[in-house]
């Protein structure tokens, strides 16, 4: 039921309005509105139930294991919300001067230089409100960073295949044309094609490390070179530094630009689709070309860098200076894990997906790439289970609902066929993984035994499997008063 | 500190099952020239206890200050209700609702929130957010240009947030779309209309048309509105969602409305919070649903015939599309949208209405009392709402730092922007305060100008 039909027309919430009549006399009429909207009118207790109910409808870190490659959904720590949400940080407007901001320009000044030392960067900019803004602005500086050599013919932008979507569409953003290139048969970047495809075009190439694949791209440096010897520059998508936070920086790779998920590395909630947060990180050359705002230090005081201190600025994204609660949380979970803490994150994420991929394959689930190591991840192939019974991954995801574990990332990256890619993360415990695994292993069963049970999953949730198609042709996007 | 469970004996065990006698070992793929040294700049890590009061002391060291700021993010009050039922960890720790069927409760509540953005504006279609104010407004421009294929021009008023033009301007420059400027009058604040007329047919893609504009002034929509189609030119609305609740709303404008609607979200149950997280809004006509970026929600029904919801025309989205996508943006601000539904139902069609009215009526409150002054006038002779220019005899930013000290932050200095305007200052007092308050920093005001 929907929250407007628990409306009822003069029904209001008296304590949630100002009490004073306003007299409204000085608007003409044709500037006034003559109709009232439709929202409901409903009471306080009504929408607070309604909203309670509807979020028993999720999944949740909170309340699930939930095992999503490429997303990292590990444990938001519940401080970094309560010491965010301090009245001090929450009251504060954007535009109020640098001088009544100093506690939480600290915060927003040492974050940067945690993120400069994790990532081996020069310098960092919080401003960018997800990983795809952060690629954007990535892409924008590679661009501004040509223009400004006299190099503008450069309009390629090397993309791997098994690449997030985000990669191709930031670079059609930013006017660049695409190319992909292929992935080898172990889950490395094929360099024998890269060499043929770079040349004077070439303004970068994208890549994450350790890749969608969930491997580390072991030729990284022979690519570095390539790269750059053709004079293109190397972007790095921090879609997957959970794996390898305080054990390798990117910028020792050789990366010029590099943007981060703060909420996937730092454990900001990824509340039902965002907010996040996209910091970019540059080396020395991309330096003068950083969007801003960005927070800098004088002798113990810190203000915003704005348009006169960086004049080749590729400028603003936004009105204000990024997520600055997200950001906030990070910070608040850098401050807990500490140095060591963050080597650690990276340890125990590569541990929980070893052990898991091990575990899966000793009940007979195929790799991707067997011989390799798994990063934070691996990839699951479920291709022998769709020719033989015409069960599909989608199907035992939706299956693992009923189990009471989310699924993990569904047919991603593209290139593998029936894949799953397996995110565990390390706050999980070893209990929790092997009881996904069990699952795994007793919906296989299943395929076998009563293998519609797994295509019509999934039963147990509170609806059944959607018509998408039916969603798409019949559009219904918005309720409307049919009373009327 | 980092929030790890696993004891030595699993760890042990854990390892023998990989085969590997190591943690390190596990990372052996890595070329061991690249393997990094212990972090520098990375303090050890703190218990709950220490990072509580570290926190506890930053925010208590910005003080507390009594606000006069708007330029386009209000402080209004937000009831309890909200943020106790947004910090579920089911909203709060959820993922983008892609399996559906576990994602009931977020899809639901995008589906009544676009229900609601579509009615307060007017507009056939809302998508589930964007990432604030001036980037929807970045991505209602790209919208419009695809929608006139070809034209790579819009008109953008001065009257425009200027954080918001240098924005889009970021945003759209990189596909070699041109922003053009349409001045002023300095006697009313209000967009020149005339200068659409300019233009001919065909040569602009869309007029940007805002309601209240930065200044508070209000704009005669349905002119400019009437002049942008009469060139074949789109609209794209920029509006205060809370003065939807009281003004003509972008679907209803001129003879056949705006075609596109956007702002920024925030003063719809979100925090100020020093700038974000907030989000953006984007409401069109049914015939553009396709052009416009972001996620969106539709109602359908699941394999035994019951309602449900689902991500739809997701065929516009990078990871299906790739670099043929609508947009690069991958997220929406789930979290604030549940905000701001929370805000909505809580407030309904009533009480949002008397929070507009009341910010309007504080407002004119503050400029009448400020004007009382000597040497202090109001900017524009024009219908304004909710944010007021004054105009004074001396440089705006000396008079805000003294009113700072006295525990009051003034406002906006507009003379950075609009020198045009001279010792201007956009200032603006919405419900939260009060009369004592206003009077408060009238006073302090003539007190700081006689000097």
């Amino acid at each position: 039921m929907l929250i407007f039909e628990k409306s009822l027309n003069g029904r209001t919430n008296p304590s949630q309005a100002p009490s004073e009549d306003s007299v409204i006399d000085d608007i003409p009429q044709h500037l006034l509105r003559a109709d009232e909207p439709q929202l409901p009118s409903v009471s306080e207790l009504q929408a607070v139930r309604h909203y309670t109910r509807l979020s028993q409808k999720n999944f949740s870190i909170d309340t699930n294991f939930y095992p999503l490659g490429s997303c990292t959904m590990k444990y938001n720590p519940r401080a970094c919300n309560k010491y965010a949400m301090l009245p001090g940080f929450l009251n504060r407007h954007p535009y109020s001067s640098e001088r009544t901001g100093q506690g939480f320009l600290a915060c927003m000044y040492e974050l940067q230089q945690m993120l400069l030392d994790i990532t081996g960067m020069r310098a960092v900019s919080l401003c960018p409100l997800a990983g795809a803004q952060g690629e954007f602005t990535g892409v924008a500086m590679i661009k501004a960073y040509h223009q400004s050599r006299g190099d503008a013919e450069r309009s390629e932008i090397l993309v791997p295949d098994a690449a997030h979507g985000t990669n191709p569409a930031t670079a059609t953003m930013c006017g660049f044309k695409v190319k992909e290139i292929p992935t080898d048969e172990n889950g490395d970047v094929d360099v024998g094609i890269l060499r043929q495809v770079v040349g004077p075009n070439t303004a970068g190439l994208m890549l994450t490390n350790p890749s969608t694949l969930g491997v580390f791209e072991r030729h990284i440096l022979e690519v570095e070179e390539i790269v750059h010897t053709a004079g293109g520059l190397l972007y790095y998508d921090g879609a997957n530094l959970n794996a390898i936070m305080g054990k390798v920086k990117p910028g020792d790779m050789g990366f010029d630009v590099i943007h981060m998920n703060l909420h996937k590395t730092f454990s900001t909630p990824h509340g039902g689709g965002g907010p996040g947060a996209g910091p970019v990180g540059v080396n020395e050359r991309l330096r003068p070309f950083l969007p801003i705002p960005y927070v800098i230090e004088t002798s113990g005081e810190y203000r915003w860098a704005k348009e006169d201190d960086c004049p080749r600025s590729i400028g603003r994204l936004s009105a204000n200076m990024g997520n600055a609660g997200v950001l906030i949380r990070a910070y608040i979970y850098a401050r807990l894990l500490g140095r060591e803490g963050m080597r650690r994150v990276a340890e125990f994420a590569t541990l929980n997906a070893n052990y898991m991929m091990r575990k899966l394959q000793e009940r007979g689930v195929d790799m991707a790439f067997p011989g390799r190591r798994a990063t934070h991840e691996f990839i699951v192939t479920l291709k022998k289970l769709k020719d033989k019974q015409g069960v599909s991954a989608m199907d035992v995801a939706k299956r693992l609902l009923d189990k009471g574990h989310h699924a993990p990332t569904v047919y991603f990256p593209l290139l593998v066929p029936e894949c799953f890619l397996i995110e565990p993360t390390e706050t999980e415990s070893r209990q929790e993984l092997d009881s996904f695994i069990s699952a795994f292993a007793e919906i296989l069963q299943e395929t076998e035994t009563d293998p519609d049970l797994v295509r019509h999953a999934p039963h147990s949730t509170p609806v059944r499997r959607l018509d998408e198609v039916r969603a798409a042709r019949e559009l219904d996007l918005a309720w409307r008063d049919e009373s009327n | 500190m980092p929030f790890i469970p696993h004891t030595k004996q699993e760890i042990e065990e854990m390892l023998a099952v990989v085969g590997v006698a190591s943690i390190d070992e596990l990372f052996s793929e890595i070329p061991a020239e690249l393997v990094s040294e212990q972090l520098t700049h990375v303090p050890a890590g703190m218990t709950e206890m220490e990072v509580a009061r570290l926190m506890t002391a930053r925010s208590q060291q910005d003080g507390n200050y009594i606000n006069f700021i708007g330029g386009g993010v209000y402080e209004h009050h937000i009831p309890a209700a909200v943020w106790e039922l947004t910090t579920r960890g089911e909203f709060y720790t959820a993922y983008t609702p892609y399996q559906a069927e576990a994602s009931q409760g977020t899809l639901q509540l995008v589906y009544e929130f676009q229900s609601m953005m579509t009615s307060l504006m007017t507009m056939d279609v809302s998508n589930a957010s964007l990432y604030e104010g001036a980037s929807a407004l970045a991505e209602a421009v790209l919208a419009a240009v695809r929608v006139k294929k070809g034209i790579n021009t819009v008109l953008m008023p001065r009257t425009v947030n200027p954080v918001y033009r240098k924005a889009v301007n970021s945003i759209v420059k990189n596909q070699n779309i041109e922003l053009i400027e349409i001045p002023f009058s300095i006697e009313n604040g209000a967009t020149d209309a005339a200068a659409i007329q300019n233009y001919s047919d065909r040569q602009v893609a869309a007029v940007v048309v805002p309601q209240p504009n930065y200044f508070g002034v209000l704009e005669d929509v349905d002119t400019l509105t009437d002049q942008a189609h009469e060139i074949g030119a789109l609209v794209i609305g920029v509006v205060n969602p809370t003065a939807m609740a009281l003004l003509k709303p972008p679907g209803q404008w001129g003879k056949e409305g705006a075609d596109i609607a956007v702002g920024e979200g925030q003063p719809l149950g979100i925090p100020l919070s020093s700038g974000g997280p907030y989000m953006g809004f984007m409401c069109c006509k049914q015939k553009y649903v396709r052009q416009i970026p972001g996620r969106i929600v539709g109602r359908t029904r699941d394999e035994q015939g019951d309602t449900g919801f689902t991500l739809t025309l997701q065929a516009r989205e990078q990871h299906i599309r790739r670099s043929k996508a609508t947009s690069n943006i991958c997220t929406n601000q789930g979290l604030m949208v549940v905000a701001a539904t929370l805000y909505l139902a809580l407030l309904g069609p009533q009480g949002l209405r008397r929070v507009a009215e009341r910010c309007h009526h504080n407002t004119n409150t503050l400029a009448q009392k400020l004007c009382a002054t000597e040497g202090v006038h109001r900017c524009f002779n024009q219908p304004f709402f909710h944010e007021a220019v004054i105009r004074l005899d001396r440089p705006v930013a000396d008079v805000l730092s003294a009113i700072e000290a006295q525990g009051i932050n003034g406002g906006i200095d507009l003379s950075p922007d609009y020198p045009e305007l001279g010792n201007a200052l956009l200032t603006c007092a919405t419900e939260t305060r009060t009369i004592d308050e206003i009077e408060s920093y009238a006073t302090h005001l003539e007190r700081i100008l006689s000097r």
